[in-house]
């Protein structure tokens, strides 16, 4: 049973999602603050490269190699959050070029490429990677084994994270206060809240998500290091957020929807299962799907009243209050 | 300059020597013998994207899916060169049918975008760039996995090695030869490229259609109130820039590499589509200063494939053009804030004056 097809399509969606969600939440915590960072790709990437090169080279235990491949992740994504932070809130540079900047920057052909490069990461398996947590005899539980018991720490991580973004944002005082300076930054500013101090860590913040979205791909779900290796998840997850109307719960279940379109090719191709073109239309799958979910939410006509943040890609200049 | 420096910085950290990384660089680019006809192998296609990039932005789109509309036109510009070029017929046929067929093909595909934008309001940054994926898989699929018209069927290995059918002789593209340098070769998709940005000046800055799309861009609202059709113009726009970023396509067809070229390591490995937003960016979205920004980092470009390795890092051309465009962007701020700053002051001392 637990070969059949659904359900491994889920439990490895599920692993897909993971680094969606991820990249989900940081891009949702960015926007509730007003920064669309477009650079979530490029974040990733670099996230990836450098949890990678942690693990390859700090020869310490296995979880502890691991952590810190996860620190040193998110500290390289939210580097990159940074360029993008200085330029679209000190700068109030376009934000759509900006991030677009970044992802040419850090993306598939620019730093992470190079780090890669340079560092000579390429074709060699990752010496520690994040294996299921619970024994064997529980995984092999029928359906719920595998799906959710057959995950690694960083799946239940993101479970965390998810309530936390959750708790955070809607009661706490200093969630409040984000979701003011994404709605009306003057409004906020005049309540004495620090509009550009709360953007750029809520960018930083979003940024550290990116990366270690970037290294449960390279830690967890290939662990090795290609050029690319993330092949259009950060820009799936822009898209997610706008998908689950800037709500951190419903990134959860957009993220697994996602990341079972994606666990489809490689189980239809496995099994041999031809209905058509396969390779073609199992592939390009999520892709497509991200553009019809996208028009269903856009046609809807009403994405203000569901929750896209008013001052969304808007540089707040005090003078102009 | 500060990306230049920046990027030196880069190189320092990593252990390279920036001084000798950047003469290696110019001298690979532009002063070497035949270098400068490989800039123009770089730079042609990145004209194209860039001008397709420019012309959307025109009207504020964004149309990150140059890449994906320069596989399909090359996909399609490939059928024609293979369908007219074989039949035997005047040679001008042929090109004259890959250049329609590679507008066509780029443009339907950056309609898609278009039509989601204009009838269902959807953000056609993430639909254009999605689309980017898809082109690369229909592209890979055609070669790959399946024994379509683009394939080579017959002969030593076909089917062991997928490769795709050369194009006739008939459906390659001349080039003139300069002779200087050792002889560069102005390929004939480097003139239809400055043709292209030609005619987009003219049409954005001579017509009555150009302004319109400058108007809808600049303030939606005040163009809708004037009576101007805006989906129209986003449908007309995002054909545009489809067709020019579709061209890019044929000429890599006719131009270069006179074939579908679907390894992995190929076309798809080169971005032109982002780079032409790069590009464009730079050039400030006008269609000369496109042409030469595309000259410039086709040098850049050219020189990070002639260089790669030791001292210079596959990778840094992406890092040197995001550190370029930063500047560029922290740049610009810079000197809007200074004019935004001055004019009400002196508005403000003169009421007071008159006052």
């Amino acid at each position: 049973m637990n070969n059949s097809l659904a359900v491994v399509v889920i439990a490895s969606g599920v692993v897909y999602g993971t680094p969606l969600l991820y990249a989900a939440l940081g891009e949702l915590l960015a926007e509730r603050s007003g920064v669309l960072n477009l650079g979530v790709e490029g974040m990733m990437l670099v996230g990836a490269v450098m949890g990678f090169w942690t693990v390859q080279r700090v020869h310490v235990a296995t979880w502890l190699s691991l952590l810190a491949a996860v620190a040193v992740a998110a500290l390289a994504g939210a580097a990159m959050a940074a360029i993008h932070a200085f330029l679209v809130i000190t700068l109030r540079a376009s934000q759509i070029v900006s991030g677009l900047a970044l992802t040419i920057f850090a993306g598939a052909a620019g730093l992470s490429s190079y780090l890669g490069n340079d560092l000579n990461l390429a074709d060699s398996p990752a010496r520690h990677q994040f294996n299921p947590v619970f024994p064997s005899s529980v995984q092999n539980w029928p359906i719920v084994g595998p799906i959710l018991f057959g995950q690694n720490v960083l799946v239940y991580a993101s479970w965390a994270c998810v309530v936390l973004v959750w708790l955070y944002l809607t009661r706490t005082r200093p969630g409040l206060n984000v979701r003011a300076v994404g709605e009306s930054p003057a409004a906020a500013d005049a309540m004495g809240i620090d509009v550009v101090a709360y953007r750029y860590a809520h960018t930083l913040v979003g940024g550290a998500f990116a990366g270690v979205a970037g290294a449960m791909f390279t830690l967890a779900i290939t662990p090795q290091w290609v050029d690319g290796i993330t092949g259009g998840a950060g820009w799936i997850a822009i898209a997610l957020v706008i998908f689950a109307f800037w709500r951190p719960e419903l990134c959860l279940v957009g993220a697994y929807f996602f990341g079972a379109l994606q666990a489809l090719a490689p189980q239809l191709q496995a099994r041999n299962i031809q209905l058509g073109p396969t390779t073609l239309w199992t592939n390009a799958l999520p892709y497509v799907m991200t553009i019809v979910v996208l028009v269903f939410v856009s046609a809807s006509g009403a994405r203000r009243r569901l929750g896209a943040p008013a001052a969304l890609g808007a540089p707040y200049v005090r003078e102009e209050r | 300059m500060f990306a230049f420096f920046a990027s030196g910085l880069v190189l320092l950290a990593t252990g390279h020597d920036p001084l000798s990384s950047y003469r290696q660089l110019i001298d690979a680019a532009f002063v070497s013998n035949g270098s400068l006809s490989q800039t123009l192998v770089s730079a042609t296609p990145l004209a194209f994207t860039g001008l397709a990039a420019a012309a959307a932005f025109r009207m504020r789109l964004f149309n990150i899916g140059g890449e994906g509309q320069l596989y399909m036109g090359a996909i399609t510009a490939a059928a024609a060169g293979l369908y007219f070029g074989g039949k035997g017929g005047p040679s001008a046929f042929a090109i004259a049918a890959m250049v329609i067929a590679g507008c066509a093909g780029g443009a339907a595909w950056a309609l898609i975008p278009g039509v989601l934008r204009a009838f269902f309001k959807t953000n056609e940054i993430i639909t254009s760039l999605m689309l980017n994926y898809v082109a690369a898989y229909v592209l890979t699929y055609l070669i790959f996995n399946t024994e379509s018209y683009w394939r080579q069927t017959t002969g030593f290995n076909a089917s062991v090695f997928p490769t795709s059918k050369p194009l006739p002789s008939s459906a390659n593209w001349p080039a003139a030869v300069l002779h200087l340098q050792g002889g560069i070769a102005l390929p004939l998709g480097a003139g239809i490229a400055v043709l292209a940005a030609a005619v987009l000046w003219v049409l954005y800055r001579r017509t009555r259609f150009g302004f319109e799309v400058q108007v809808l861009g600049d303030s939606p609202r005040a163009g809708q109130y004037a009576g101007m059709r805006t989906r129209r113009k986003i449908l007309a726009v995002m054909a545009i820039s489809g067709a020019l970023a579709g061209l890019g396509g044929a000429s890599q067809d006719g131009d270069f590499r006179h074939a579908l070229d679907a390894d992995p390591n190929g076309l798809q490995k080169q971005f032109y589509g982002y780079s032409g937003i790069v590009v464009a960016a730079l050039g400030r979205y006008n269609p000369f200063s496109v042409l030469l920004v595309a000259f410039l980092i086709g040098g850049l470009q050219n020189a990070g494939n002639t260089l790669q390795g030791a001292d210079f890092p596959s990778g840094l051309v992406g890092v040197i053009q995001g550190l370029i465009l930063f500047s560029a962007l922290g740049g610009e701020l810079l000197v809007r804030y200074r004019v935004r700053f001055t004019r009400p002051v002196e508005v403000l001392a003169a009421a007071e004056v008159g006052a």
